[in-house]
């Protein structure tokens, strides 16, 4: 079986987005940018089902500009065996990545798509569901454990109250959640290795995909700021003022 | 006027609190319609058609829709939507597993998780952990949106007498199948609906410690107990107790956070409570920076002398 695995090149999480002084968006000039952290997530599940045996082949596929062969490649440097990078310069909304993706499936015809749960940029939580529908197959959402079973795959998914399993038919569509593993750091042979990896460049034009956004961005604005308040001098003050606010 | 379709969360009784705040956000969109599809979901139905400002109730009830499966339940949507012009879900974990499978299929670009409407296809949501907010408006012909719950009042859920029409789908799309729930029942509040939350965060140490320092003064406040992704990894508490961009939004009236840093990501999920509390023996903490009342000290210390403090007084 053959897994596909979507990676998008988002800015690190450690780094505090500023947005620019005319409302247009974040400013991401010399910011960091690295895998989104759900991709890491999924691009391990996918080597370690490689790893057991489940799966043949790993690979990994990026929609964005050319710097995003940078997190092709380090997924190759953890164990993806190939890559494919659908080059734009544009900022394409999750429903056009998941049209451009079901073109890449019709293709490579993956058993298994394993994406991150949410983009930590635009925190849509939308493109693998998308695509389940787009390729008329099951989705295993939030997943906290996989496991493959013949035909089928059992995925545990982190809901509202707990957890949920649900069995799916194959070709299925998961999304990782932060507790499905723990995903390891490319060794320094591999990051080497990684670079003779191949990875082929496309365009979103290649899978006769229009990436024109449906939604126009009006502004971008900062949240109201909280003001730092005050600091109390011991627990007595602090029950005081729970009782000021009637909590206690 | 345009009509919206608002899906319905429910345990085949009573109507989840999140779906009311949707409520709320449809009707500022148009016309609400309400569907609630489940198995032996009857009570539910009632229940959906007394909530005020609905005009209309759609029950879809088939065994395919007991567990909110998305391949079952989004085709059966996407039939309702051809007298639709937008599609509304909170933004639960079962909203957020539906809607954009519905979206796709009407082929429209989803807005997730707004927190205002501003006009009829015009809407803010949160971006970048909620440090940038987007105002985006929509050139698709039709709607489909999950409603962030702390961001809308609730609708109230008794005094209407909506019309309820009884619907169906196509049923089991064969895709899928549900094997079982772990769904933890608790005594205590809800997260998302608590007026008071405490929430531990790394500074706990093991599952035993969380456990005798929070939750005593949780129940001596009466209130919902919350957590870190740090508390969760480390497994002090399950998963369904993270607060934060990628875990539960919370707005409670008053957040007590004991030894929490505050990253980007934690204030995601509650830096619009009302008043926020703080605890930490480090007083560069983060979390310092957006509380309202900051406690400098050992949690160990504090905390048990704050619930005795409490428990006394009352
Ligand atoms: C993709 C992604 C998604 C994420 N999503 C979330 C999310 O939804 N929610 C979330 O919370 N995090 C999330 N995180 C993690 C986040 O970045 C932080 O790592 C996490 O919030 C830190 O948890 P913490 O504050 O408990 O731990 P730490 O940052 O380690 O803070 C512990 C605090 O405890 C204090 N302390 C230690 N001992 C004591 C003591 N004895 N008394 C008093 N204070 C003490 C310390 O001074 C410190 O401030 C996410 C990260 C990524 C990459
Ligand atoms: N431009 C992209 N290239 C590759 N994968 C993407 C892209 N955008 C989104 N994805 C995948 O879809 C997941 C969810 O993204 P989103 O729906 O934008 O929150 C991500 O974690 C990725 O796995």
């Amino acid at each position: 079986m053959k897994i596909l695995v979507p990676v998008k090149r988002v800015i690190d999480y450690n780094v505090k987005p500023r947005i620019k002084a005319d409302g247009t968006g974040v400013d991401l000039a010399n910011v960091k940018m690295s895998m989104n952290p759900f991709d890491e997530i999924a691009v391990e599940e996918a080597i370690r089902l490689k790893e057991k045996g489940v799966a043949s082949e790993v690979v990994a596929v990026s929609v964005g500009p050319a710097k995003a062969q940078e997190t092709l490649r380090t997924a190759l440097a953890m164990g993806a065996d190939r890559a494919i990078l659908v080059q734009t310069d544009d900022a394409v909304e999750p429903l056009a990545v998941a049209k451009i993706l079901k073109g890449i499936a019709d293709e490579e015809q993956p058993g298994l798509v394993i994406l991150g749960k949410q983009a930590i940029d635009d925190d849509c939580n939308q493109t693998g569901q998308m695509l389940a529908a787009l390729m008329g197959r099951p989705q295993g959402t939030f997943a906290s454990e996989v496991a493959c079973e013949d035909e089928h795959l059992l995925v545990t998914r982190e809901v509202d109250g707990g957890f949920e399993s649900v069995r799916l038919a194959l070709p299925a569509v998961v999304t990782t959640d932060l507790r499905l593993n723990e995903p390891r750091y490319a060794s320094l042979p591999n990051i080497m290795k990684a670079k003779s990896k191949p990875l082929a460049t496309k365009s979103p034009t290649d899978y006769g995909v229009d990436t024109a956004p449906r939604l126009k961005t009006v502004k971008v604005s900062e949240p109201p700021v909280r003001q730092a308040g005050i600091k109390v001098p011991d627990v007595d003050t602090l029950v005081a003022k729970l009782k000021e606010l009637g909590v206690a | 006027m345009s009509k919206i379709l608002v899906w319905v969360e429910h345990d085949n009784a009573a109507i989840k609190d999140a779906t009311l705040a949707a409520v709320t956000a449809a009707s500022q969109i148009g016309e609400v319609h309400l569907l609630v599809a489940g198995s032996g979901c009857a009570a539910a139905g009632h229940a959906a058609s007394q909530i005020v400002g609905i005009a209309k109730v759609y029950v879809a009830d088939d065994v395919a829709y007991a567990n909110a499966l998305a391949e079952n339940v989004a085709p059966l949507i996407v039939g309702l939507m051809s007298h639709h012009d937008a599609f509304v879900a909170p933004a639960t974990s079962n909203g957020k597993n539906i809607a954009p499978r519905v979206a796709a299929l009407l082929d429209v670009m989803q807005i997730s998780d707004i927190l205002s409407v501003d006009g009829p296809k015009t809407f803010t949501r949160p971006t970048y952990a909620g440090n940038a907010i987007a105002t985006v408006e929509s050139s698709d012909a039709k709607l489909v949106i999950t409603v962030r719950g702390t961001a809308f009042i609730k609708a109230a859920p008794e005094g209407g007498s909506a019309p309820i029409e009884a619907v169906v789908g196509s049923g089991d799309a064969g895709l899928s199948s549900f094997v079982a729930a772990e769904i933890a029942l608790s005594e205590r509040p809800e997260l998302t609906s608590a007026k008071v939350i405490v929430a531990g965060g790394r500074a706990l140490k093991d599952a035993d410690t969380f456990q005798a320092t929070i939750f005593p003064l949780a129940d001596t406040l009466g209130a919902a107990v919350g957590a870190s992704r740090a508390a969760v990894d480390a497994g002090y508490v399950p998963n369904d107790y993270q607060i934060g961009q990628t875990g539960k939004i919370v707005a409670p009236d008053v957040y007590i956070a004991i030894g929490i840093s505050g990253a980007i990501q934690h204030l995601a999920g509650m830096k619009d409570s009302g008043t926020i509390i703080a605890i930490d023996k480090d007083e560069d903490a983060p979390i310092f920076q957006i509380a309202d009342l900051g406690l400098v000290a050992d949690l160990f210390d504090a905390v048990p002398r704050l619930t005795h403090t409490l428990q006394e007084k009352k």
